[in-house]
C-alpha cells in the first residue's frame, strides 16, 4: 500500500484523497517513510516529519468539514532557497548557517494557502550556482537513475537537484524549484521529470534567496504535465511584495491539458544544433517534432541568430546581479560570523569561509566586470546583446506559436566529471539559458532513454505569458512519448 | 582579457573575500579562461542597441506612501550572530 501511495501523481493522490481512499495523514507518512529510507540519495537536508504530520492532521480535518482546498493534503519537498517560517533555511550554503527565517516566501505561503504538506528541504547548489547539485554545502545529490548495469553515481543536475531528485525517486508528489539560468529544466531533463520555469514575473519571488533577480523565477517540478500545471496555478498570482511580480490573473493552467494541439504553429531553431551533441538527442528532438505532426501541428525551421552569445551574457549579467545581490551576507545581521581583529578583516574572513569556490569565482567575476573600467565592456555589452537575444525571440514569435528544442546537450553524467573546468559545467545550460534572459515560459518533460537507459528531455518554449500553450502541447507530447521508465529503488534501505 | 594575481587581491578586496596566497594563480587561470570565453560576445554588432536591464516593459510600480510594516525588533534580531538589548552586536567600526 506504502509504495502505491507514493508512485502516485499528484492529480491521482488529489482522486485518492477525495474518495478517503486514504487520509493525508498516511499520504504523509508513506513519504517521511519514503524519504527516510533513501537518505542515500541526499535530496533533503532537512526532514520536518513533525511539521509534515500536523499539516496533514489539519488537512484531513478540513477535508472531513468539506473544506477542502486545491491542493489539501498534497506532500511537497521545498527547495532550501524558499524561506520557510522557523524551518532552517540554507541556500545550500555555510554562510546562512541555522538561519531560520522569521517569514515565509509568498510561493510557499500560496500552497501552504492550497492545503499542501511540507515533507521538508531539498539539497541545491550553493545559491543556486551550478548544474550538478555539487556545489552544494551539504555534498551533491545523487541521480536516482542509473546507466544500465552500472553503480556509478550520476548527478540529478542542478541547481534543483534535490528537487528534481526526489520528485523522480517518489519522495515528494512534486516540488518547487527554481531557475536562474536552466535550473528548473535541466535537472527535470535529468531525471525524466517535468519542470517549469514560467515567464518572469508570474510568481513573486519574495522570499526566494536572490541569486541574480532579474533572471530568477520560481516553478514546479512534478511527475506529469498536469501535475505541473496543478501546481504553477497554485504557486503563481500577483504580489505587492514583489515589485517585478506581474499584475496578472492566473489562468487556469490545468484546463490547457490534453486541448487539441491542431493547427499550432512550432518552430525548430537550427541554432540549437550544436556541434558534439549526441546523435540520440538529435534523434529524440527529430522524434518530438513527428510526434507534435501527427498531434496536427504545423512545423517550421526558424532562426535565432544570437543563440550562442547567450550563454556568455549570462556569465556577465549573472555574476554581476549575484555579486551585488550576496554583498548583504556581511555576518552582521544573520549568519556566520568570523571574529577578526578589525571590521573589513571580519568581512573577509566570514565570507571565505562562509562561500564555496563556484560563489567566490561568481562574485569575483560580478565584482569585476562592474569595476571602474570594465564596465561598459563587459556589463553594458552583455546588456545589449541580452537584448538581441530578446528581438531574435519576439521576431520569430510572430510566426510560430513555441519552439521545441532539447533541453539539455547530454544525458545525467557521473559525478565529478565536470569539475575542473568551469566552463564546461556552463554549457550544460547552452539550450536553457536563453529563454531566462528573455523572460519567457519554458517547459521540459522526459521524452525517452538513452542506450544507457538513462532519460532526456524534450524543451518547449513559449510566448510571454502563454503558459497554457505549453502545457497544451507538452499534453500532446507526454501522450505520444508515453514515457513510462522508472528508476530502480537501489537506494532504499 | 587575461587577469593575473594581483587584480584578483583587488577585486577580492573590493568583493570582501579573503583569498589565500596559494589560490590566487589557480584563481586567476580560472577567471580568465572564463573572461577568454566571453571575449566572444564581440562578435555581436550592438552598434544603436539599448542596454536591457529587465524583461519586463512596464515601470516599477508606485505604492501608497503609507507604513506597512514595523515593530518587528525581535524577529529581525533572532537571527543575529550577536545581539544585545534590542540591538545588533558588531565589531568596532571607528578605529
Amino acid at each position: 500500500m506504502s509504495g502505491e501511495l507514493t508512485s502516485q501523481t499528484l492529480k491521482q493522490a488529489l482522486a485518492g484523497l477525495a474518495a478517503r481512499r486514504f487520509s493525508a495523514r498516511e499520504l504523509a507518512q508513506a513519504h517521511l517513510d519514503a524519504i527516510a529510507a533513501a537518505r542515500a540519495l541526499n535530496a533533503y537536508v532537512l526532514e520536518t516529519p513533525e511539521q509534515a504530520l500536523a499539516m496533514a492532521e489539519a488537512s484531513d480535518a478540513r477535508r472531513a468539514r468539506g473544506e477542502a482546498r486545491p491542493l489539501d493534503g498534497v506532500p511537497l519537498g521545498i527547495k532550501d532557497l524558499f524561506c520557510t517560517k522557523g524551518v532552517r533555511s540554507t541556500a545550500g550554503s555555510r554562510i546562512l548557517g541555522d538561519f531560520r527565517p522569521t517569514y515565509e516566501s509568498t510561493v510557499t505561503a500560496n500552497l501552504w494557502r492550497d492545503g499542501a504538506v511540507m515533507l521538508g528541504k531539498l539539497n541545491m547548489d550553493e545559491f543556486a550556482m551550478g548544474s550538478s547539485n555539487e556545489t552544494s554545502a551539504f555534498g551533491p545529490v545523487v541521480n536516482p537513475w542509473r546507466s544500465r548495469g552500472s553503480n556509478r553515481p550520476l548527478a540529478p543536475g542542478g541547481s534543483s537537484g534535490g528537487s528534481a531528485a526526489a520528485v523522480a525517486a517518489d519522495l515528494a508528489l512534486g516540488a518547487t524549484a527554481t531557475d536562474t539560468g536552466g535550473s528548473i529544466r535541466q535537472p527535470a531533463s535529468l531525471t525524466g521529470t517535468v519542470g517549469i520555469k514560467p515567464t518572469y514575473g508570474r510568481c513573486s519571488r519574495w522570499g526566494v534567496v536572490a541569486f541574480a533577480s532579474s533572471l530568477d523565477q520560481a516553478g514546479p517540478i512534478a511527475k506529469s504535465v498536469e501535475d505541473a500545471a496543478i501546481l504553477l496555478a497554485s504557486m503563481s498570482g500577483h504580489d505587492p511584495k514583489d515589485s517585478t511580480s506581474l499584475p496578472v490573473e492566473v489562468p487556469d493552467f490545468p484546463g490547457f491539458v490534453g486541448r487539441s494541439v491542431k493547427g499550432l504553429k512550432v518552430g525548430v531553431p537550427r541554432e540549437y544544433r550544436v556541434e558534439g551533441m549526441p546523435a540520440e538527442i538529435e534523434t529524440l528532438w527529430a522524434q518530438g517534432v513527428e510526434w507534435l505532426k501527427d498531434a496536427g501541428c504545423e512545423v517550421v525551421e526558424v532562426s535565432l541568430p544570437h543563440t550562442r552569445y547567450a550563454l556568455p551574457a549570462y556569465y556577465i549579467i549573472a555574476p554581476a546581479e549575484a555579486s551585488s545581490n550576496l554583498a548583504r551576507y556581511d555576518g552582521m545581521r544573520y549568519g556566520l560570523r568570523v571574529e577578526a581583529p578589525t571590521l573589513l578583516d571580519t568581512y573577509e574572513a566570514t565570507r571565505a569561509a562562509g562561500f564555496g569556490e563556484e560563489v567566490k569565482r561568481r562574485v569575483l567575476i560580478g565584482a569585476y566586470v562592474l569595476s571602474a573600467g570594465y564596465y561598459d565592456a563587459y556589463y553594458l555589452k552583455a546588456q545589449k546583446v541580452r537584448r538581441r537575444i530578446a528581438d531574435d525571440f519576439a521576431a520569430v514569435f510572430e510566426r510560430v506559436d513555441a519552439l521545441v528544442t532539447p533541453t539539455a546537450p547530454s544525458a545525467a553524467f557521473g559525478l565529478g566529471e565536470t569539475g575542473a573546468d568551469p566552463v564546461a559545467m556552463y554549457l550544460n545550460d547552452i539550450f536553457t539559458v536563453t529563454v531566462n534572459l528573455a523572460g519567457l515560459p519554458a517547459l521540459s518533460l522526459p521524452g525517452g532513454l538513452d542506450a544507457q537507459g538513462l532519460p532526456l528531455g524534450l524543451q518547449l518554449i513559449g510566448r510571454s505569458l502563454d503558459e497554457g500553450t505549453l502545457f497544451q502541447l507538452a499534453s500532446a507530447l507526454e501522450k505520444a512519448a508515453n514515457f513510462r521508465a522508472r528508476p530502480e529503488p537501489w537506494w532504499r534501505a | 582579457m587575461s587577469i593575473d594575481a594581483a587584480t584578483v587581491r583587488k577585486v577580492a578586496r573590493l568583493a570582501r573575500i579573503r583569498i589565500e596566497d596559494a589560490r590566487l594563480e589557480p584563481l586567476a587561470a580560472e577567471l580568465s579562461g572564463i573572461l577568454g570565453w566571453i571575449e566572444q560576445l564581440n562578435e555581436v554588432d550592438v552598434e544603436g542597441v539599448a542596454p536591457m536591464a529587465s524583461t519586463e516593459a512596464v515601470l516599477l510600480p508606485m505604492r501608497e506612501d503609507a507604513v506597512t510594516d514595523g515593530g518587528d525588533a525581535a524577529a529581525i534580531l533572532a537571527n543575529a550572530p550577536r545581539a544585545e538589548r534590542g540591538f545588533f552586536v558588531v565589531p568596532k567600526v571607528v578605529e
